[in-house]
């Protein structure tokens, strides 16, 4: 009776083996880290880390296939650690570091699986393949994975060139735009499990091979993936707040603008019998907005908060803080249009593509052609 | 009359909470927005004058594009903003408020059959067990239930989500409250005081003390954003607040002063802190605390945060040497200079003034170009990218900037490296000169000898400039190049005609006037052959000049080396420099006693706390506005029938799911 009902169990007795043995390594990890390295942070660090420990569980708990990926991800990367063992010129000689899991290494893996998963979406969208598809989601689990072990092993690594260089790595343009692949794939892989929907992923990778594009062009041409040590200004435990939520942001308004697109391709009945139906894209267009216009809300008050303490003012319509309103004013305007008006259609699709271009030139385009207080990514 | 006013303002009303307002208002104010990111603000007017020309200067002026926003028209749409969103909440409170507590039990049974998400069943239970067991349902999917009997059974009215109304409140007023921290945090009162004349700007570049008292804004003030610069060893009790083309000076409740100022590098020589040892007094000179601000980490004081923003030269004392390049001499004079400060030097054709500007303890030269120049005599501590390519990267020590501005006061740059740089394998000290800040520095590089020192340098640059000399010179050089039984003859006579031509012209004006001989005097086609000529014989004539200089001096005659050929043809090169370097003198700094200052920044902010507490309701408000679904499920049980009738707000995929999911626990229960 009660199953047949759907009834929704108290949250404890949801919980399987798995996802307690998952909570209790999230802890035993985060608790580790605080007793061997707790003096060298501040009480705020300390106040993160702690806070990171239920957040992970939880997080974990509401989205099962995080757990797994938490845990390969950490085995791996204290696996590469460990290979490390306190010498950063083992980088060179240790084969699975030369080749495998260095952090440049696992990076430039991501990158080719991210490629081969655009590829894979694209073929199974054209030729109607699900095992094709299937494919394309598993090299995006693959390359998020190992996109993940490139900035764990990046944050050590950091502190093996010099104690006083370590620092989280989203300091600079090369590391933020592996963190926008990494959060982009992670929320377009919820939501297609959710939706059952793999075809939409030929569009969202397409967003995300650009950032490797980008990635590879930085890293080739302009050397970007050394690691440099913090200007003043961003060491601060603010960083470790502020940038994440960001990228929860720019990624998810990524998304929204990638399934624009398929929805205004739909709607002209191309791809139309491949691509899932309009009201389905429409939804999760709408969920990525939702979520990342919360989030992007949360990393504006956060980079108001951390301006308040390294600026000197928690405004100072610095250009980067201009366009962030700008950003969040322009999501605003499509959510009252969305919720209270009841509106659907092309026009709020054409309006998530043009957000994206809003959203980018605020992510980069801030960067490159107007100065200001947050130089911190120049090109 | 009464009516129509009553209706304008009812209309008003309308239109200040309708969602297309709205919506315009938050493109506008996006719009708006931009100008000010695409025009660098608060700049120095006269770089807009140069930029737009007198004409539109005087436009944008008047339409406050240098300072968007906080001009008036920005308020305005802010404050519509303001009005509007206000207007929206007063409009909907009531409404959402009852609509919060309402069951609408009251709906009637023909609307329920008209819903568009509606299931029927036939149940064979009592009109009350299948009532329990469905609120039983109900409540276990998160609902709040409420069943109401009726004639012929009962109805259950149940909502949840009721969440996201509240979620509507807490975001709009949010907005509101945001908007009035930040105008408690703006300069409305000053503007109300400029209006009324009782408060003025000062352009004027004059001491602070100076600055009478309606350009100055007491420590009463609740909210300013100001800077100062303080010299180590010395205090501040004013803070300056940059405002269109002028400043307005600031009071405040105490004294900083600033012990010491620290910049600590990484190895890779990029900044690693930047630190300010303080000590704060109050005005009666007692010692209130003693700190250490760095970036991120400001010093709160009686509501006052000050902040490590920049850093400059704090007038850093110079002991120079000065050369007079033009005199026949090597002789050299001691000059005594101090940054931010001016010197005099007295000349035959006048005075000149030495205005001396910034000094700078390291120069990070990238060794695969140019020498990096800094834009401004104050750097912010804040920007800067981590991301730079450090391996060409290299300190090439101190240096110095100062202006030489002539009688007519005709002024040029200077920029003078303490310590020698090696270029092409060999040493030399090298000193900048530009007519114009927007120019890049053009290097006179002074060749060092074996003992590392320009005197070598000095002293024949004297000898060649010396035209006493210069028969003894000729002389020498005509022996040197003549065979013996040449000596005494014609071409003797002819060659110290030459080498006397030779260094006379080059004496006057360098290569250049050489050129210009050659080009006067010679025909095209031998022109070529006859710069050799004279090249070689002024390279030999001022090796010889050398000798003489060194005999002179009494110092022992130059080695004819490799090392000195090059010394010659260096000083050659220099001293044909020499003739735009545009100044008679050269300073060389022998040692300094730097004097850092500390740039602080000083903001009182009354609003942040109203805006932090609104920026936490709005993130409330947004999450519960996108993430509580408000819904409402309705069933009518009669004996042998059951009506489900579910409603939404929004209408989503999430929405019919649910509605499946009920409609067919309806079923289960109903079996």
């Amino acid at each position: 009776m009660e199953l047949a009902l759907n009834q929704p169990a108290p949250l404890l007795k949801r919980l399987s083996w798995f996802d307690w043995l998952f909570a209790l390594v999230a802890a035993a990890g985060g608790l580790f880290a605080l007793s061997r390295f707790g003096e060298y942070m501040d009480i705020y660090e300390k106040g993160i880390l702690l806070a990171a420990i239920p957040s992970l569980a939880v997080f974990g708990w509401f989205w099962k296939p995080f757990r797994p990926l938490f845990l390969v991800v950490g085995a791996i990367s204290l696996f590469a650690l460990a290979q490390y063992d306190g010498n950063l010129a083992r980088m060179e000689e240790a084969f699975f570091l030369k080749y495998m899991i260095s952090s440049q290494a696992a990076i430039m893996w991501m990158c080719a699986l991210f490629g081969l998963a655009t590829l894979a979406y694209w073929g199974g969208l054209l030729g109607r393949s699900g095992f094709v598809l299937k494919t394309g989601t598993s090299l995006t689990w693959s390359a998020v994975a190992l996109g993940w072990i490139g900035l764990m092993v990046r944050w050590y690594e950091s502190y093996l060139i010099g104690p006083d260089v370590g620092h989280i790595p989203v300091s600079n343009l090369y590391e933020v735009f592996v963190l926008f692949c990494l959060i982009t794939a992670m929320m377009y892989l919820y939501y297609e499990a959710r939706y059952q929907a793999r075809q939409m992923g030929a569009f969202v990778l397409l967003v995300i091979s650009a950032a490797v594009g980008f990635i590879l062009w930085y890293t080739f041409d302009r050397g970007a993936h050394e690691i440099q040590p913090l200007v003043p200004a961003l060491k601060s435990w603010w960083m470790k707040l502020h940038v994440p939520a960001n990228f929860i942001g720019y990624g998810a308004f990524s998304i929204a603008a990638m399934l624009g697109v398929a929805y205004l391709l739909v709607q002209r009945g191309i791809l139309a019998s491949r691509l899932p139906k309009a009201e389905v894209i429409d939804d999760v267009m709408y969920k990525t907005i939702a979520v990342g216009f919360a989030f992007f809300t949360i990393a504006t008050i956060l980079g108001a908060m951390w301006a308040a303490e390294a600026w000197g003012g928690y405004w100072s319509w610095d250009p980067k803080e201009t366009w962030a309103l700008i950003v969040w004013l322009n999501y605003a305007a499509w959510l009252h249009i969305r919720l209270v008006k009841g509106l659907r259609g092309p026009m709020l699709a054409w309006w998530a593509v043009v957000g994206l271009f809003v959203t980018t030139f605020a992510f980069i385009g801030v960067n490159m052609f107007l100065s200001g207080l947050h130089s911190y990514g120049e090109l | 009359m009464n009516t129509t006013s009553h209706s304008f303002g009812k209309a008003l009303f309308e239109l200040l909470s309708s969602m297309r307002f709205a919506i315009s208002l938050l493109s506008i104010l996006a719009i708006a927005s931009i100008v000010g990111t695409v025009l660098k603000q608060a700049e120095p007017y006269n770089n807009y004058i140069i930029q737009f020309g007198p004409f539109w200067f005087q436009v944008f002026q008047k339409l406050g594009l240098y300072d968007v926003y906080h001009a008036g028209w920005f308020l305005l749409i802010l404050t519509f903003l303001v009005v509007s969103t206000s207007v929206c909440i007063w409009r909907n409170a009531p409404n959402f408020a009852r609509e919060m507590k309402s069951f609408r039990e009251h709906v009637s049974e023909a609307s329920l059959a008209a819903f568009k998400h509606k299931h029927e069943a036939a149940p064979p239970l009592a009109p009350e067990a299948l009532a329990t067991k469905a609120q039983a349902y109900l409540e276990g999917q998160g609902y709040q239930v409420k069943a109401l009997p009726r004639e012929d059974g009962v109805l259950l009215a149940a909502k949840a989500g009721s969440w996201n109304r509240l979620g509507y409140f807490l975001a709009h007023s949010a907005i509101v409250m945001i908007c009035i921290g930040g105008l408690m945090d703006g300069n409305l009162v000053f503007k109300a005081q400029q209006l009324l004349g009782t408060k003025k700007i000062e352009t004027r570049d004059i001491p602070q003390s100076q600055v009478p008292a309606i350009s100055r804004l007491t420590p009463a003030n609740p909210s300013f954003r100001g800077s100062v610069q303080i010299p180590e060893g010395s205090s501040a009790s004013v803070a300056f607040l940059n405002v269109a083309d002028g400043y307005l000076v600031q009071d405040l409740p105490f004294v900083v002063a600033l012990k010491d100022f620290r910049i600590e590098h990484y190895s890779t020589g990029q900044p690693k802190s930047f630190e300010s040892d303080v000590e704060l007094f109050d005005h009666a000179g007692k010692k209130i605390r003693e700190a250490t601000i760095a970036v991120n980490h400001p010093l709160i004081h009686d509501g006052i945060a000050i902040y490590q923003a920049s850093f400059a030269d704090g007038g850093t004392r110079l002991t120079l040497q000065g050369w007079n390049l033009f005199a026949p001499t090597a002789s050299s004079f001691p000059v005594e200079g101090t940054v931010h400060q001016n010197a005099t030097l007295a000349s035959a054709a006048g005075d000149y003034t030495l205005e001396f500007i910034d000094f700078r303890p390291f120069n990070i030269e990238n060794m695969g170009g140019e020498v990096e120049a800094a834009s401004g005599d104050t750097m912010s501590v804040l920007g800067g990218s981590p991301v730079s390519d450090n391996k060409h990267l290299r300190n090439v020590g101190p240096s110095f900037q100062y202006k030489v501005r002539d009688a007519r006061g005709q002024a040029r740059e200077f920029s003078n490296y303490m310590l020698p740089l090696e270029l092409d394998g060999r040493w030399y000290l090298m000193s900048g000169v530009r007519e114009s800040p927007n120019e890049a520095f053009r290097y006179l590089r002074m060749p060092l000898d074996a003992d590392g020192n320009i005197d070598t340098f000095m002293r024949l640059r004297g000898a060649l400039l010396n035209h006493e000399l210069r028969p003894e010179i000729a002389a020498r050089f005509a022996r040197q190049a003549l065979p013996q039984n040449a000596w005494g003859t014609e071409i003797e006579d002819k060659l110290k005609f030459s080498a006397t031509q030779v260094l006379a012209l080059f004496a006057e004006g360098g290569f250049q006037a050489l050129g210009g001989f050659i080009e006067s005097k010679v025909p095209e086609a031998e022109r070529e052959k006859a710069a050799g000529t004279y090249l070689r014989i002024l390279e030999l004539a001022a090796f010889e000049a050398l000798q003489a200089a060194n005999a002179q001096a009494g110092l022992p005659p130059p080695k004819a080396d490799d090392a000195t050929g090059w010394l010659v043809r260096d000083t050659l090169n220099s001293m044909s420099d020499l003739f735009v370097y545009g100044a008679p003198v050269y300073l060389q700094l022998m040692s300094y006693d730097e004097v850092k200052a500390s740039g602080l920044q000083l903001t009182r902010s009354p609003g942040k706390n109203v805006v932090y507490l609104g920026s936490l309701l709005l993130t409330l408000g947004v999450f519960f506005m996108l993430y509580v679904r408000e819904r409402r499920v309705w069933l009518r049980i009669r004996p042998g029938s059951a009506l489900l009738a579910m409603s939404s707000a929004k209408q989503t995929i999430d929405f019919e799911k649910e509605f499946t999911q009920h409609a067919q626990a309806l079923d289960t229960l109903s079996k």
